[in-house]
This record gives C-alpha cells, structure tokens and sequence, in this order.
C-alpha cells in the first residue's frame, strides 16, 4: 500500500475496532429511528395518502429512509466523534506525533464513517426488504450508495468540526442543515408539484440526490436522470473531501 | 549550512537562532543548542520558559517561526513526516487512547508507523515486558494508575524504535514511588543507547538523569553544561543557609542566575 493511505487506513482501521466492541449497540442505535419513522409514517399515515407514482406511502418512503441513516450515522460520527477524539480524548494529537499528517487523518476519519454508514444503511434496508418495500435486486448497490454518501455527509460534518470551538456549534448545524435536509429532500413527499422555490432549493442539498439514487436502486428504475444524480453525489462528495481536508490542514497544522 | 557541524553525524538535534512566536507573544527567542547521539539531554526551567514549544518543535508538530532545527539531519518544517517516522515522543499530557485497552494501545500506534503485523505483535509483547505492565495488558486505561500510565505512554513511544525520545515532563504529577520507579525505567533505556531529550521543571530529574542539559527562562538559554559544571560554576559546591550547609544543586543555580526559585 502506499504510505498516504497507509497512514489514513491505520486511522481508520483503529475507529473500526473501537466500533467493532460495541457494534451491536451502535447497529440497533441505527435501526431504531428509520423504523420508528417507517412504522409511524409508512403505515400509520400512509393509510390517508393515496398511492404515489405507483407506490403505497411505505413503499415511497422507504428508500429515503435508508439513506437518512446514512447521513445521520455519518454526521453523529463526525461531529460529536471526531469532536471528542480531537478535543477531548486526545486521540488525535497522539496520532499527529507520528508519520500521520493531518490530511492522512481526515481521510481514515471519513473512511470509516462512510463503512459505519454503509453498514447503517444495510441494516434498515434488510428491515425495510422485511417488510416486502423492496422491489429490485438492483437494491444490493445501496451499499456503495450507502459507503460514498457517507462519506459525503461525513465530510460536510467534519468541515464543521474543524471550525467549532465545543460541541455548541453542533447544535446548529443539526438545526439548520441536517433537519432541514432530512425534511425537503424528497423523503417524505415528491418534489414534483411542489412549489418552485422548494424545488430549487431541495435541488442544494445533498441529501436529495442521494435519495433519488436509492428510490431508482429499490424500486429497479434506473435511468438517466438517477444516473446524472448519480454524478451530482460523486461531485459532491469530492467537494466536501477536499473541503473537509483543507479544514484538517487549517486546524491540526501549528 | 554553512556550519560544518551541521553534518556531524554525532549530532542529532541542531538549533540554530530557532524562534516560536504566538502573534505577539514569544515564547522562544532565537536559541542555539546541540544534542548528541547517545547523550541524555535536559530542558531545565520553570513553567512559561518555552520548554514545551521548543519540544513541539523538536517533534515536528509545530513549526518554528524564526531560525532553523534539525533533526537527524532532517528540517522540522519541511521534512517533518520523516522525523516523526524516526522518532519516540512522550508528551505532557498523558493521551492514551481511552477507547482501546492497554496492548491495543501499543498494537493501534505501531500502526501508524507502518509497521507489519507480526512486527507490531512483537513490539506490543516486549514493551509491555519493559512497561511491566503484562499483568495488565487487557486492562482498559482508566483503570491504570498514574505512573502506569505514563509508563505505557513511554512505552507506546518506543514502538518503533525511535533514535530520539522526548519527554516532554516526564514524571510531572507522579507521587515520588512512582517517579523513582520511572526514572529506573528511563536510566534502562539510556543505557541501551536510545538519545533522550527531556524537559522538567525538577531538578532532581535533571540532576539525576542528564548528561548535560540548558537552563531556559523567558524563552531564552541562560546557561549550558553538565549538571555539576553548572552548579560549581555558578554557586560553588555547597550552599550555606540560615539554619544548615548543604550541598549546591541546580536549583540554586537558577536562583543565582534569575534571583528567583525554579517554583516562582
């Protein structure tokens, strides 16, 4: 291998195995919620929505939940995570007195947030199939779905973290940007028909796109335009990379 | 380099006028020293002295501002991957990882080196053996005591068998059993050959474990030399005090040269 992602392996090949002693804990924790909101929303409510482009309510939703595991298991980990191993445990500064550069570490932190989040999205997509809401084999990709979208959502949150002086800042970014994401990116409702400046601006987050990927990978309807969706979360995801390490560089550089 | 012993294999720390501003505060102000191969190296001063940042600069994790510092012949400020790659460092905080148990301690930071799995096996044997702390090598770090803790730190420095170790305060917040029992474990380690360069605010540790070291206040070296050069020259073999005569240390060489104590 060489030595750049060496030093971003070792990076996360050590939160792997801090993961690995409590990952049934950590898995329930990512089952809990989808479900809830499957449960609550697919057969509680979608009894009084009528069928949308074909599905049932649950069948609609179900795609978008798999994947808001993905961002909330991806940003919990890099925010509060990251935080925590930066700031408080000193994790990080042990590992910056030896060959890992800060650039090194921030690539094995979102490393490993991108296979937490695959996994995450794995785990609700056999509940999900459980409940017979899948119709594809093609759901299979929501794997490397589920690992680039983490990445992704991990970027945009270890960006933030790079700037935050304590776990305050967290607070707003749940609120302005995670909850807002989670709401207008097409989960719930179809962006179609919905009023224009929705539209636009669900076409900003990053979350939206992920969302249209998944629902053509459960659904078996892959085309074009989830192809171009497709393209928009690679691009994406570089932005925030490159984002994420400049932070990294910024901060951890004395 | 214009100074040819800046090539000289036996040396293996070299400032030269190195500085270290924060904005307008500076906390190191234009020092030369020499550390050489083999040699057990001090940083004697009280808090504020600049002992800590030129440490951090000596480990490659902070650059310097002014001048230049060479390690094993390399630049801190360019080359700094390399230098860490071949040095051990002890730093004043403990900062074990609290999330791994006491041999994953050593087995997660061999990792980062680099190093093969067999070799990071065998590294995590023999220096839990060091540490004497096979007894305890799936404890989980809070469970440790003070001085256990430090000597894993020490330990978890040594993983790749660094050509320098620093220390930055070794035994700082150690009850005196356990700094003794430390400073055997380092007077082991400097007899197998490892350089060490320490920083301390006690002199009793530089005293006991320098062959040579520097006396620093407000940024600046006040003086150099081997712990009895410095005390015969600067006070005389004892000190006469209101109530007993007794033997000059380094303290009183501070207290000569600053007209304060090292705790002041």
């Amino acid at each position: 291998m060489q030595p750049f992602f060496r030093g971003a392996w070792a990076v996360a090949a050590r939160n792997l195995r801090v993961w690995r002693t409590m990952a049934l804990a950590s898995v329930l924790g990512n089952f809990g919620e989808p479900i809830l909101y499957l449960l609550a929303m697919g057969f509680g409510l979608g009894r009084v929505v009528p069928p949308l482009d074909g599905m049932t309510y649950a069948e609609f939703i179900a795609p978008g939940l798999v994947v808001s595991t993905v961002m909330y298991t991806a940003t919990f980990e890099m925010t509060y995570g990251s935080y925590t191993r930066m700031a408080e445990q000193g994790v990080w500064d042990a590992i910056l007195a030896t060959p890992v550069t800060p650039t090194e570490l921030c690539m094995g932190e979102l490393i490993y947030a991108g296979v937490k989040a695959g996994v995450g999205a794995v785990a609700v997509l056999l509940v999900v199939a459980a409940f017979g809401l899948v119709q594809s084999p093609l759901a299979v990709f929501v794997l490397p779905l589920g690992f680039v979208a983490g990445v992704l959502f991990a970027s945009m949150a270890l960006a933030v973290t790079t700037v935050s002086k304590s776990y305050e800042a967290f607070n707003y970014y749940f609120t302005l940007v995670v909850a807002p994401m989670f709401l207008f990116s097409g989960i719930f409702f179809p962006l179609e028909g919905s009023p224009r400046w929705l539209k636009l601006f669900a076409q900003v987050l990053p979350l939206t796109h992920v969302v249209q990927v998944s629902r053509a990978c459960l659904r078996g309807t892959f085309d074009g335009t989830a192809a171009v969706h497709v393209a928009v979360v690679l691009a994406m995801t570089c932005g925030g990379v490159a984002l994420a390490a400049a932070g990294a560089r910024r901060r951890l550089n004395h | 380099m214009n100074d040819p012993n800046m090539n000289d294999p036996n040396v293996v720390i070299a400032a030269e006028s190195l500085g270290k501003s924060y904005g307008a505060l500076t906390a190191v102000a234009g020092i030369n020293f020499r550390i050489h191969r083999g040699e057990c190296f001090g940083f004697l001063g009280p808090n504020g002295a600049g002992k800590t940042s030129t440490m951090r600069m000596m480990q490659a994790v902070m650059a310097p501002t002014s001048g230049t510092l060479r390690v094993l012949g390399l630049d801190v400020a360019r080359e700094g991957k390399a230098v860490r790659q071949r040095i051990g460092v002890c730093p004043q905080t403990d900062n074990l990882d609290v999330d791994l148990r006491v041999r994953e301690n050593l087995l997660v930071y061999a990792s980062y080196y680099g190093l093969s799995r067999s070799e990071r096996e065998r590294r995590a044997d023999e220096l839990l053996v060091f540490a004497d702390l096979e007894a305890k090598a799936n404890a989980r770090v809070p469970e440790l005591s003070g001085g256990m803790k430090r000597r894993l730190t020490i330990a978890r420095a040594l993983v790749n068998r660094p050509e320098v170790l620093l220390l930055d305060e070794p035994t700082t917040g150690l009850d005196p059993q356990a700094r003794q029992q430390l400073w055997q474990k380092l007077r082991e380690l400097k007899e197998s050959g490892v350089t060490m360069v320490l920083s301390t605010h006690y002199m009793e540790e530089a005293e006991r474990l320098c062959d040579r070291l520097v006396i620093m206040d407000h940024g600046k070296i006040l003086t150099e030399g081997t712990p009895r050069a410095l005390v015969e020259s600067h006070v005389g073999r004892e000190v006469a005090t209101p109530s007993q005569v007794r033997p000059a240390g380094l303290e009183d060489v501070f207290l000569h040269l600053t007209g304060r104590g090292l705790d002041a």
